[in-house]
C-alpha cells in the first residue's frame, strides 16, 4: 500500500512531533500524564529513597543506550528496544514510567524526536501505557512474593507477549490521538497497527531475550525491587490501560467520521479498510448526536474521560496508605 | 553542541528567560487555526529574527530541522482526509483519492507548525546549556526528583551510549557478514543475540549506579537536591519576557480575528 510507507517512516519512532496534534487534545494528555508521573515519582522515591536519583538517572540513560542496540532486518533496515516493558519488569512499575518519562523528555528536549506540546501524549503512550503493561500486567506472572519464577519458557512467553502488547497499545494511542486531531481514521488505524504488529515482534523477541538473560545470570537484580502496591492499586491501574485503549479505539466507533471514508466507500475499498481487528465496538455512538465527526471527538473524550476519573481514583487509593518513608 | 554555547553572544542571556520563551513560541504555533498563514508567517519572520539577531546560524537550524520531515509525510494524509472542494484526482492502485482544499490547507498549516516547533526547540538547545534548561524547567514547579534524575540522565546519556557503541563494535567485528546480506543467522537468532546485549548493557550500568550512589554518599549525599540559588531576573529579561509574550499574544490575536 502506497500510504503503508508513509505511516512507516513515522511509525517507526512513534513520536509525535509538535503541530499534529490540535492543541485541547494535547493538552487533555498531559492530563492523565501529569497525575500518572507524579504518582509514579513519588511511589518510586518512597520505596527507593535517596537510591533512586542515581539509579533512575542511570537507567535512563541505560534505556537510551539500549535503544541504539539494533537488530538487523533485512535490507538495511533494523529495529530496536522501546523498552518500557523491560524498565518497568526489572526496575517495578512505578520506577519504570519515571525512567521512561525522562527518557522520551531528553529524546524531545536534547535531538527533537518528538515535541514539547506532545510530549504529554508521547509520554503516556510510550512510558506510562507500556510500564503498566510491563509492570502490572507481566511482572505479576514473573515473580509471585519476591520470587521468581524458574521456568524459562514461561518467563520467555510473558515478556515477549507484553512486549507485543506494549508496542500495539502504544500504537493504538498514538493513532486515536492523530485520529482525534483530524487525521483520517481509516489510513492511520490500519497503518498503525499493522506496521507495529511486525515493529513488537522485534520488541518481544529482545525484552523476552533480555529478562531471560537476566533470570540466568543475575536473577537478585529482577527480585531486588519491591512488589507493586496494594492489589486495588494494581486493579486500578490496570483499569486505567484498559480505558486508555479503549479510548484509543473510541474514535472507530463512529461508522462514518470523515470525508475519506466517504471516499473510501465511494471507491469500493471500505470492506477492506474496516477488516481490521478494531470492531470491538462496532455500534458504539453517541445516540443524541448521530454519526456526525463531533460525536467521535465527544466518544474519544468521553474515553478520556474515563480514563482520568480512573487514574484520579488510584491517586485517592494511593494516598490513603499510611506515608512509608520513616 | 551545547558546551560551545559560552562563546556565542546568546550566552550572557539568562537561561530562564531564553526556556520560557521557546516553551511560550511553541504553546502558540499549537494554538494556530489552519490556514492562519498571516500568523504563522509572522511567528516565522519573529522566529528567524531572533536567530539573525544573535548570530545563531539560520543555515545551521534549518539543516538540523531535517530532522522532522519524515513525520511530516503523515500530515500529506490530512490533504485526502478533509472534505472539501476537489483540487485533484489520482489513482493508486485502482483507488481515487482526491485531495480538497481545506484538506491541504490543513496539511500545510500542520508542517509548517511542526517545522517553526523544531526550529525553535533547536534554537533554544543551541544557545543554552542543559542544566539552564533544567533550572528553567525547576523554576516551572517541576518535581525536583525529576529535575535531578533528568539532570543524572544527561550526565550519563553518553556514556552509556558509548558503551553500546562498543558492544555494537564488538558485535560487528565477530560477525563476518555478506555485503548487503545482514550478518548472523535468522532474525530470531540476531533479536535473541541483540536481548542479551541489551541485558549485559543492563547490568553494566545497574552495577554502575550503585557505583555512583556510593560515591554520592561518600561525598555527603543525604537524598536532598543540592541547588545553587538563582540570580534575579534582571531588567533586560523581564523586557526579553514581556517584549515575547506581546508577539504570542499578537499572534493568536491575528489568526483568530
Amino acid at each position: 500500500m502506497w500510504w503503508q510507507w508513509i505511516v512507516e517512516r513515522i511509525a517507526l519512532g512513534l513520536h509525535i512531533p509538535d503541530g499534529f496534534l490540535h492543541a485541547p487534545v494535547a493538552l487533555l494528555w498531559w492530563l492523565p500524564t501529569v497525575i500518572a508521573v507524579g504518582i509514579a515519582a513519588r511511589a518510586a522515591r518512597q520505596s527507593l529513597d535517596e537510591r533512586a536519583v542515581p539509579l533512575m538517572g542511570v537507567m535512563a540513560a541505560f534505556i537510551f543506550a539500549a535503544q541504539m542496540i539494533n537488530v538487523p532486518i533485512a535490507g538495511g533496515t533494523s529495529g530496536h528496544l522501546l523498552g518500557g516493558v523491560f524498565a518497568a519488569l526489572v526496575l517495578g512499575p512505578w520506577a519504570g514510567m519515571v525512567v521512561m518519562t525522562s527518557v522520551i523528555a531528553l529524546q524531545a528536549i536534547l535531538f527533537q524526536d518528538g515535541g514539547i506540546v506532545a510530549m504529554g501524549a508521547n509520554i503516556f503512550n510510550m512510558g506510562i501505557a507500556t510500564a503498566a503493561i510491563g509492570g502490572w500486567l507481566a511482572r505479576p506472572l514473573l515473580i509471585r512474593n519476591g520470587v521468581l519464577t524458574a521456568n524459562r519458557l514461561w518467563i520467555a512467553i510473558v515478556a515477549a507477549g507484553a512486549g507485543w502488547l506494549s508496542v500495539m497499545a502504544a500504537a493504538a494511542l498514538t493513532s486515536a490521538q492523530l485520529v482525534l486531531s483530524d487525521l483520517p481514521a481509516a489510513i492511520v488505524f490500519p497503518a498503525m497497527l499493522s506496521v507495529h504488529a511486525i515493529i513488537g515482534i522485534g520488541e518481544g523477541l529482545i525484552t523476552a531475550a533480555a529478562v531471560v538473560f537476566l533470570a540466568s545470570t543475575r536473577p537478585d537484580l529482577l527480585q531486588a525491587t519491591p512488589p507493586s502496591g496494594p492489589v486495588m492499586t494494581r486493579i486500578a491501574a490496570i483499569g486505567v490501560v484498559i480505558a486508555a485503549v479503549i479510548t484509543a479505539f473510541a474514535p472507530l466507533a463512529s461508522p462514518d467520521p470523515d470525508g475519506l471514508e466517504r471516499v473510501a466507500e465511494d471507491a469500493g475499498f471500505i470492506t477492506r479498510a474496516t477488516d481490521a481487528p478494531y470492531q470491538l465496538l462496532p455500534d458504539y455512538t453517541i445516540p443524541w448526536l448521530g454519526e456526525t465527526p463531533l460525536s467521535t471527538i465527544i466518544a474519544g473524550l468521553v474515553g478520556v474521560a474515563v480514563l482520568i476519573g480512573l487514574i484520579w481514583g488510584m491517586s485517592r487509593l494511593l494516598r490513603t496508605q499510611p506515608p512509608a518513608r520513616s | 553542541m551545547a558546551d560551545t554555547a559560552t562563546a556565542e553572544p546568546t550566552a550572557a542571556d539568562d537561561g530562564r528567560v531564553k526556556t520560557w520563551l521557546a516553551l511560550g513560541f511553541i504553546f502558540t504555533l499549537a494554538w494556530l487555526p489552519a490556514g492562519a498563514w498571516d500568523a504563522l508567517i509572522m511567528a516565522a519572520l519573529a522566529l528567524w529574527f531572533v536567530i539573525g539577531w544573535k548570530r545563531i546560524g539560520l543555515w545551521m537550524i534549518w539543516r538540523r530541522s531535517l530532522i522532522a520531515w519524515p513525520f511530516a509525510l503523515a500530515a500529506l494524509t490530512l490533504a485526502i482526509a478533509r472534505p472539501g472542494a476537489p483540487v485533484f484526482q489520482f489513482t493508486i492502485g485502482g483507488q481515487a483519492i482526491t485531495a480538497t482544499d481545506a484538506g491541504m490547507v490543513a496539511a500545510a498549516t500542520v508542517m509548517a507548525k511542526s517545522w517553526l516547533s523544531v526550529q525553535a526547540m533547536l534554537t533554544l538547545i543551541a544557545t543554552t546549556h542543559f542544566s539552564e534548561l533544567l533550572t528553567a524547567l525547576a523554576a516551572l514547579r517541576l518535581p525536583p526528583v525529576l529535575i535531578l534524575i533528568l539532570g543524572m540522565a544527561y550526565r550519563y546519556l553518553f556514556i552509556l551510549q558509548e558503551e553500546a557503541l562498543r558492544m555494537l563494535r564488538a558485535r560487528d567485528s565477530r560477525s563476518a557478514s555478506i555485503p548487503g546480506q545482514p550478518a548472523g543467522r535468522n532474525l530470531f537468532w540476531r533479536a535473541t543475540i541483540t536481548g542479551r546485549m541489551v541485558g549485559t548493557l543492563f547490568i553494566r550500568a545497574y552495577e554502575r549506579s550503585e557505583r555512583i550512589y556510593a560515591a554520592m554518599l561518600a561525598r555527603g549525599y543525604d537524598g536532598r537536591p543540592v541547588t545553587a540559588t538563582q540570580p534575579p531576573l534582571r531588567p533586560t529579561d523581564y523586557f526579553a519576557l514581556i517584549g515575547g509574550g506581546i508577539v504570542c499574544v499578537s499572534l493568536i490575536v491575528i489568526a483568530y480575528i
